[in-house]
């Protein structure tokens, strides 16, 4: 199987969907592949914080001021995927002032917007503040919803004619010692399985140009190229609590450490993190500690979250590069800035381009940057229009209010509908009756699970990260099932069930490491309601031999 | 003056009940304390003995539970009590429920189709589901409700289906008729199908008003093509199961049963009010709605007794005192069991609960894995009585039932009520006997 591209985006995280957007809308025809679902890698494993530059305003001057800008722009185009929190740098009795200064005069320095609190404007502002804080500088850090914004992105794409495949791995790539003409991908999928794109067949993408957009990956591509590429991947845990014990962003007023930022996001807190170099972006230890150290250390900062209920904790991994000179020891030293690798200058190989390092607030940055240096080798005179043109569901907010008004204000259920949709709340909200809720944690109707497998099939991950169904407190226990209850008919029997397996296994693995207190309890209800009650565990149908079944009680016909 | 009883049992749940009613009825003074909502209306309601041995991955399910008893490990409670603890308190629970249930026709175990599609293996079922256990080769047709969003019936027949049962199974999804909310509870359709209430109907260009069991049933007619028996999830009626059952088999011509579901569980609703009736007859007083903290020591010099638990109360903490007491929490579900970041414990009498200390151990990394927390709990005698971490009896008189005990995994095992109703009836009888005898 052959399909041929202008252009091969490989990496479906935020980069990648941002520069698929990006190009398509200038008018070059765009294939994206990415080998899971989409933020599979680094951008579904982030805080969700939107940075105003203030954490960069001392150490990284130049990150900072992009971080400003683009949480400007992210405001106007992607408006139902950030949420304004506003956030504080707060300094502790013992913290250094020279730093609360520095840091003061850094965010002036870079434009962003900066205002000094007293301990008491700051604890009014957030209550649970701990009593030691000394005073705090607000800032317009915010939060943002990374699935939501990278699915609008690759939405985006597609309206565009951009084709998107997900779950589809590049095994290798096409051309020779001088020129990437494309790439071979695997579809992971199989009859009885999964069904998102061809069954279990690779297939050929040739490409005029092919851009590595994989992160922390980037290197596994440039071993197939022949190229070197040193990414530097660094872990960090994230802890979600089960509700919000601040509705700002709670950021720790001193030069460096781990565990220093609480990012309030949706229903939940996520506490953050650990900077550790790995080996290996796929595999690396997930410890207790730095779950332990999170608890320990943002305590200090707001005191409750000793004894908050802990719901799952994840690690992303950043994709660190600095240029082979500099050798950093540490990887809280490494520049968090973004590189544009065109290798055929770095190493005389034509057609592939990668792009390493930088964050999520500046991915579309990134990606402006990235499609004029495609632009350019294509001859495409087209210019950047996507800090002007708002996302999919974000057009118009009128759109939104309107579809609040008809779905009932009074309704939390469709407010957190129309928040998430945008103002595609009217449309989707309206395409099923009746709508009833599935997942009760996060209030997610049929309509919009509905609405979330036509855009991607049976992979209920997928389903997951577009809807927050089974990312509540009881972690999909009782909502796992419902949203595979979805897929049937249209998909049949196995598939919806093995769907349901691999959901339910995501939703385990997370959980993991926060089983103790209410949590444990809760994972003993989940285990209890599908082991005992639905006997999924030891499920008739998963066995090889049959059942005997006339060994059974066959029951008193009759009486 | 003080609050004072023969035996008093912490729990509300199988286990607390079984225990109060097996102690009451050798004559003793009893009370049962209990704070929330037990896990009884988490549960199915399926009374549960043995399905499969431990660590028996691809084997089973088992079709005689009191042949492998003796199998099990001699931490499982099953060992404590015996196989014949187990049948005197299956005999204690038949005789409670009466024609409620079935299964006590033989020994063994009966297929029952769950909710999630799959079948389980159990000792006693309610009456409601007896129509449907996979063992009867009876073409069957599953009815779902479109707002019961736990049940989806095509789905579940499918995958009945390759299970290999001995029946054809068919599945449909209708509305329930009559102007519910989208989100009404599935109590609320079964309080409708009691009191047998009118609801509007749309006919053929018409609004017509009929009694709701009659609507349900025109409503499943068109899907029905032949299957001897239909299949809805457990919401035919709180209070009225077989008159709702009844009049439903007599419009369908078809024998009807309920598909137990998770929470809110229906029969599991139905087996706690006659777990409460058959209390409440046998004289157990309850006292309901606030926790028992902790405990008093006894007063007696050199005695290692429990006094009194106390329950807190508006701020207060209000001692009841009693010669013999049965702790019957719970596990982790039910909050018998408590945890945190450091360890594990039983958060009452504080009595040893084994564990690891580091709590990574505590969980296989598989979803379904052989998860040691779901063996947490105390450890006991041969007379129920908790051990610490010495192996000595905790206290020589508190006795422990149900989920609270360690040693097994109700979840894996299917044997929740089972271990409840045995362990329930073996402490209530010994706390009884041992105040008796004093």
């Amino acid at each position: 199987m052959t399909a041929t591209t202008d252009v091969l985006v490989v990496g479906g995280g935020s980069t990648g969907t941002g520069i698929a957007r990006d190009l398509a809308m200038r008018g070059v025809d765009v294939t994206l592949v990415e080998k899971g679902n989409l933020t599979h890698g680094t951008t579904g494993r982030m805080h969700g914080l939107l940075h105003s530059g203030g954490r960069y305003a001392v150490s990284d001057q130049a990150s900072a001021e992009e971080c400003i800008e683009e949480n400007r722009v992210l405001r106007d185009i992607a408006g139902h995927c950030v949420e304004e929190t506003g956030g504080q740098f707060v300094q502790l009795e013992g913290d250094p002032d020279e730093y609360f200064e520095e840091k003061l005069e850094g965010c002036r320095e870079c434009g962003i917007p900066a205002e000094v609190l007293s301990a008491e404007e700051a604890r009014e502002e957030e209550p649970y503040l701990t009593k030691d804080v000394k005073r705090a500088i607000r800032v317009p850090d915010g939060a943002v919803d990374p699935f939501r914004l990278c699915v609008a992105n690759a939405v985006s794409a597609e309206n565009h004619g951009a084709r998107v495949e997900t779950h589809a791995e590049v095994i290798d790539l096409l051309g020779d010692d001088e020129r990437i003409t494309g790439a071979e991908i695997r579809h992971e999928t199989g009859p009885g399985k999964r069904s998102h794109g061809k069954s279990g067949e690779t297939e050929e993408i040739r490409a005029e140009y092919v851009v590595n957009a994989t992160g922390a990956w980037a290197g596994r591509i440039g071993e197939m190229a022949g190229v070197d590429i040193e990414v530097r991947p660094s872990k960090g845990v994230m802890v979600v609590m089960n509700c919000r014990q601040v509705d700002t962003v709670i950021n720790r007023c001193r030069p460096k450490g781990d565990a220093d930022i609480v990012v309030p996001h949706e229903t939940t807190a996520i506490l953050g993190t650990t900077d550790e170099e790995v080996e290996d972006p796929e595999d690396y230890p997930e410890e207790r500690w730095e779950v332990d150290l999170m608890i320990d250390e943002l305590k200090r900062l707001v005191p409750i979250l000793g004894e908050a209920r802990t719901v799952r904790s994840f690690w992303g991994v950043r994709p660190l590069y600095e240029p082979p000179e500099v050798g950093s020891s540490d990887p809280t030293d490494i520049t968090r800035d973004y590189f544009l690798l065109d290798h055929e200058e770095r190493d005389d190989l034509h057609g592939l381009t990668s792009i390493v390092g930088g964050k999520f607030t500046t991915y579309r940055m990134m990606a402006e940057e990235i499609s004029d240096h495609v632009c350019d080798q294509l001859g495409v005179s087209a210019t950047c229009r996507t800090a002007e043109v708002p996302l999919p569901g974000s057009e118009d907010e009128s759109v939104l209010d309107a579809g609040m008004d008809r779905f009932g204000l009074r309704s939390p259920v469709a407010r957190r509908s129309t928040q998430r949709l945008g103002s595609r709340a009217d449309e989707v909200l309206s395409s099923v009756e009746p709508n009833p809720v599935l997942c009760d944690c996060e209030a997610v109707t049929r309509a919009e699970v509905r609405d979330a497998i036509d855009q991607s099939g049976t992979d209920l991950n997928a389903v997951r990260i577009r809807t927050r169904a089974s990312m509540g407190n009881c972690q999909g226990g009782f909502c796992c099932h419902r949203m595979a209850s979805e897929l049937h008919p249209e998909f049949d029997e196995p598939q919806a069930y093995a769907a349901l397996d691999d959901l339910f296994e995501e939703r385990w693995k997370g959980e993991r490491h926060a089983l103790w207190g209410e949590q444990l309890s809760q994972a003993g209800l989940n285990y209890a309601l599908h082991s005992a009650t639905m006997n999924r565990d030891r499920d008739p149908a998963d066995r090889e031999e049959a059942i005997a079944f006339g060994e059974f009680d066959g029951g008193q016909r009759g009486d | 003056m003080a609050i004072e009883d023969d035996v008093t049992v912490v729990g509300g749940g199988i286990a607390g009940m079984t225990a109060a009613l097996a102690a009451a009825r050798e004559g003793v003074d009893v009370r049962l304390l209990s704070h929330k909502d037990s896990t009884l209306k988490s549960a199915s309601g399926l009374v549960d003995v043995l399905g499969y041995l431990p660590e028996s991955d691809g084997e089973g399910p088992l079709s005689d539970p009191f042949e492998a008893i003796p199998q099990l490990p001699d931490a499982h409670p099953y060992r404590t009590v015996g196989v014949e603890g187990v049948r005197e308190a299956l005999a204690v629970f038949d005789g409670v429920v009466g024609d409620r249930y079935r299964g006590d026709h033989t020994d063994r175990n009966a297929l029952v189709p769950t909710h999630g599609g799959a079948v389980k293996p159990t000792a006693r079922y309610p009456a409601s589901a007896a129509a449907g256990l996979a063992s009867d080769d009876r073409s069957a047709l599953l009815v779902g409700f479109e707002t019961v969003t736990d049940f989806d019936a095509p789905l579940a027949a499918d995958h009945l289906e390759s299970a290999g049962v001995p029946f054809a199974a068919r599945g449909a999804t209708i509305s329930f008729p009559g102007d519910f909310r989208v989100d009404a509870k599935i109590t609320r359709f079964a309080d409708a199908l009691d009191a047998d209430e009118r609801v509007a109907v749309q006919g053929d260009g018409y609004t017509t008003e009929l009694p709701v069991r009659e609507a349900l049933a025109e409503a499943v007619k068109p899907h029905l093509r032949g299957a001897e028996r239909v299949g809805f999830p457990a919401l035919l009626g709180q209070h009225r199961p077989d008159e709702v059952r009844e009049s439903l088999e007599a419009e369908l011509g078809a024998a009807v049963f309920e598909v137990p579901m998770g929470p809110p569980s229906i029969p599991g609703m139905r087996l706690e009010g006659a777990l409460t009736g058959a209390c409440r007859e046998a004289g157990v007083r309850f006292t309901t709605g606030n926790p028992v903290v902790d405990y008093e020591e006894g007063g007696r010099a050199g005695s290692e007794d429990i006094a009194a638990v106390r329950v807190e109360r508006n701020g207060a903490a209000i001692p009841f005192h009693a010669d013999q007491f049965v702790l019957a929490t719970g596990g982790l579900v039910g909050k018998g069991i408590d945890s945190d970041r450091e360890g594990v414990a039983e958060p009452i009498f504080d009595c040893h609960v084994p564990h690891s200390g580091d709590r990574y151990d505590w969980f296989a990394d598989a979803a379904f894995g052989d998860h040691p927390f779901a063996r947490f709990g105390v450890e006991t005698d041969d007379d129920l009585r908790p051990l610490d971490r010495r192996g000595d009896v905790e206290f020589p008189n508190l006795r422990a039932a149900g989920a609270v005990l360690g040693g097994h995994d109700f979840a894996a095992e299917k044997s929740g009520a089972g271990v409840s109703l045995a362990t329930g009836v073996a402490a209530g009888r010994s706390a009884a006997k041992e105040v008796s005898d004093s």
